[in-house]
């Protein structure tokens, strides 16, 4: 009943804005990664006519095929390198962490059950922002400067962004950093195509958005050599759906009801090849 | 009015004088904040709130100050009150511009501010905590200055003042229960997510509110011409009894919750607090602090021979006093970090800059509030 | 004489020095106007030398045109600007404005630093990005 309801608001929704701007919600049916294929605009810019779009983007993580420590570098440096994502060093208060990697005790805190099979203890998984279906750091932000997109990431607006850390104390996740000083010298090499942060704003993975937007599969899941997957939850037809369909995924804190779009495979149970 | 603040004896001089340089020394500790950003404080990715916002919370439970003299005179027409409603209603004036100023230092990006009005959000309980402070700020003042104004002619209030304080009584409830709401409906933190948060809130405010109230009597009536009155004194001090036996109780309503149902998540948070977790005990002595204070308080006040001695009467509402501050103005926030989403235990330790800034905003409401009575007592020593 | 004349007539003319301070330092200064060039090898090599918007326009709303374009880039994922004439453009400062306008010394500085705005783009947006 719920759910219909919710779905005829959306196709209201979706109905209303096609009458009024003439623009479609292109969702497609298989969100593959694609070379770009561009056009040119009125100055000659490059306009990507492949952007990914979705109803709500999920990520899928098969942690058994992150075995070394290499595959979690691996992974988390192609991270910090796109984001311009600051070293403090690992002891520091003023750490930025966008994806790292947590044993499970820490990442399904409160399932600590002594008898799991040993393989599931010593697992260790990489951890991120949840982008929620029902984000407890959007409904406290007092000025919407952080906010979850159609497509269901949750992102930031760094110019809008008072620096109250509200959502900080919200995020039952840890997956929000603080700029606690100008992050700028403090990154490596940096990316010219990205911006960087300024002091005293709060930041997060923004499942790569900015690269969604140009027709390309987020970073970590490029680098990640195919232990982490990524699609439209909403498609029945996608990649993640279809590891769902037939795979046990558990994502973190359920029972907190916020929805994390972040499943895990635990202990081996293995997608795709 | 405001001219019968600059006219003072050298005792009162000397306090200004104190006050604005340790104002001075505040200022100086944030442009080094400003500048360098909150890198400069003890705060953390994990404790990611500090003292700044455990003081904010625990000053919005000293503006109950006013509420609690004002039921009692305006509803119940307690004559007794009748002198003090104001010196009640402008501390809860100072603490509310002190609540103010300790969000603003909070900030990250505190020339972004007005981002809060500019893009206002009904479903952030931040918008709402903003909107009724800044009201209750505006309805003390209005209040307090207007019936000063009348007092001073020797006219009786005019009547909108009248309709003015019945709001101010519901709209004390508000601030209370509004705050406590920024932390009690958080899914992350199981040390916030309880029901019983804003009546906690409300009864340690009027706990700590009027007991702050009658030690600054007893200050005017040591330094000044107004000698408050045995009666008041010890109605007040029946408040705050009440009050704060109703705080210790919800408190232990809560201890009860966790430790029965025996819930890792609930008990961890007060497993810190009374004896450490994974080893690390920051807060372990001021917790105890917390209890030894807030028993004796209550035993001080509840036995009827200690509380009419008046030579005992500001020690039992320090006890309550500091009790209140431990719990709300340290413990309850920091404690809320405690375990972080992870399950660690990371601990926070205020740095000296941050130390020298609380400081500096503690004595801007001082100030405030020196400014205010000194107006009180010139305006009634000229009607006298 | 009123009573204190003497302290509040300089206090009042201590307070009317400070007030006209700033135009005081200023005497005899005249700043020359602003004129900031719009030459770029870019821009030099476009057909016709045209903004997304009319150079009125830009000059009087470019702030408010760069706070759209982020909230809808941002917020919707809308990468595409349609202007009054219907031409397409993408939302991009680094991408769309900074390719044309290449020369921040020269074209943005000079009007922001005759008004006094400092804009802070740089502490978070860089120059040089590649497409």
């Amino acid at each position: 009943m719920k759910i219909e309801r919710r779905e005829f608001l959306k196709l209201g929704a979706a109905v209303a804005v096609g009458l009024g701007g003439g623009m479609t919600l292109d969702v497609l049916t298989k969100a593959k990664p694609a070379a770009a294929e561009t056009t040119t605009d009125a100055v000659g810019t490059k306009v990507s006519s492949k952007a990914l779009h979705a109803k709500r983007w999920a990520m899928v993580i098969d942690a058994s095929k992150f075995k070394t420590e290499a595959d979690f570098r691996r992974v988390e440096e192609a991270c910090v390198k796109a984001h311009n994502i600051p070293d403090f060093g690992p002891d520091s208060k003023h750490q930025i962490k966008w994806t790292w990697e947590e044993p499970f005790t820490r990442t399904f805190y409160g399932v600590d059950d002594p008898y799991l099979p040993e393989a599931i203890k010593k697992e260790n998984f990489p951890v991120m922002c949840n982008h929620c279906e029902n984000p407890p750091c959007v409904r406290v932000c007092p000025t919407q400067a952080t906010f979850k997109r159609p497509d269901g990431i949750v992102g930031m607006d760094y110019h809008r962004c008072i620096g109250c850390r509200f959502c900080m104390a919200a995020c039952p996740f840890g997956a929000r950093s603080f700029n606690f000083v100008d992050p700028r010298p403090h990154i490596k090499d940096i990316n010219p195509d990205f911006p960087t942060r300024t002091k005293g704003v709060v930041e997060k993975c923004n499942f790569c958005m900015e690269r969604l937007d140009q027709g390309l599969m987020p970073v970590c899941v490029e680098a990640s050599n195919g232990a982490m997957f990524f699609g439209d939850l909403d498609d029945p037809t996608s990649d993640v759906r279809k590891i769902l369909d037939t795979h046990y995924a558990i994502r973190r804190k359920p029972e907190l009801g916020t929805g994390p779009s972040v499943f895990y495979l635990v202990g081996g149970g293995g997608a795709g090849a | 009015m405001l001219e019968k603040a600059l006219s003072g004896g050298k005792r009162y001089w000397t306090w200004v004088v104190f006050l604005l340089l340790l104002i001075l020394a505040g200022f100086l500790a944030y442009m080094r904040q400003f500048e360098i950003g909150l890198g400069v404080t003890g705060m953390s990715r994990d404790v990611s709130w500090g003292l700044y916002i455990a003081q904010f919370t625990f000053l919005v439970g000293v503006a109950a100050s006013a509420v609690m003299v004002a039921i009692p005179f305006y509803l119940h027409d307690y004559k007794n009150f009748k002198e003090i409603v104001i010196y009640g209603e402008f501390l809860a004036v100072s603490c509310v511009v002190m609540c103010i100023l300790f969000i603003f230092v909070d900030l990250g990006q505190p020339m972004r501010i007005m981002n809060v009005i500019l893009h206002p959000t009904p479903h952030s309980m931040m918008f709402w905590d903003m909107c009724v402070l800044f009201g209750y700020l505006v309805l003390n003042f209005v209040i307090g200055w207007t019936s000063l104004g009348a007092e001073r002619k020797g006219f009786p209030h005019p009547h909108w003042v009248k309709v003015l304080t019945y709001i101010a009584i519901p709209w004390a409830v508000s601030i209370h229960t509004v705050t406590a709401f920024l932390y009690s409906g958080l899914p992350a933190r199981a040390f916030w997510l309880s029901a019983i948060m804003a009546a906690r809130f409300l009864a340690s405010a009027f706990a700590a509110g009027p007991a702050l109230l009658v030690i600054f009597l007893l200050v005017l009536r040591k330094v000044s011409s107004f000698k408050v009155g045995k009666e008041a004194l010890q109605a007040l001090a029946k408040i705050v009894a009440y009050a704060m036996i109703a705080n210790v109780f919800f408190f232990l309503l809560e201890v009860f919750t966790a430790f029965y149902s025996r819930i890792p998540e609930d008990m961890a948070a007060f497993q810190y607090l009374f004896g450490g977790l994974d080893g690390k005990h920051n807060l372990v002595p001021f917790m105890w602090t917390a209890a030894v204070l807030a028993l004796l308080g209550i035993a001080l006040l509840v036995i009827p021979r200690t509380r009419k001695n008046e030579g005992v009467l500001p020690f039992a509402m320090a006890a309550v006093f500091i009790a209140a501050w431990l719990d709300k103005g340290v413990n309850l926030i920091l404690a809320g970090f405690v375990p972080n989403p992870f399950g660690q235990v990371i601990q926070y330790a205020p740095t000296a800059t941050e130390l020298m800034i609380v400081v500096g905003v503690y004595a801007i409401g001082l100030l405030i509030l020196t400014v205010l009575y000194k107006v009180v007592l010139g305006v009634r020593e000229e009607r006298a | 004489m009123i009573y204190g004349g003497k302290k509040i007539f300089a206090g009042l003319f201590i307070f009317v020095v400070l007030l006209i301070s700033p135009f005081l330092a200023n005497i005899g200064k005249a700043d020359a106007q602003p004129n900031p060039s719009l030459n770029t090898p870019t821009i030099d090599a476009l057909a016709a030398k045209q903004c997304v918007g009319s150079a009125q326009f830009m000059r009087t709303y470019h702030m408010q045109l760069l706070n759209e374009w982020r909230d809808q880039a941002l917020r919707h994922g809308e990468y595409t600007y349609v202007n009054s004439q219907g031409q397409k453009f993408t939302i991009s400062l680094e991408n769309t404005c900074l390719k044309c306008h290449s020369n921040e010394q020269q074209f943005c500085n000079t009007c922001h630093t005759y008004v006094g705005v400092t804009p802070y783009c740089w502490e978070c947006h860089q120059k040089g990005a590649t497409q």
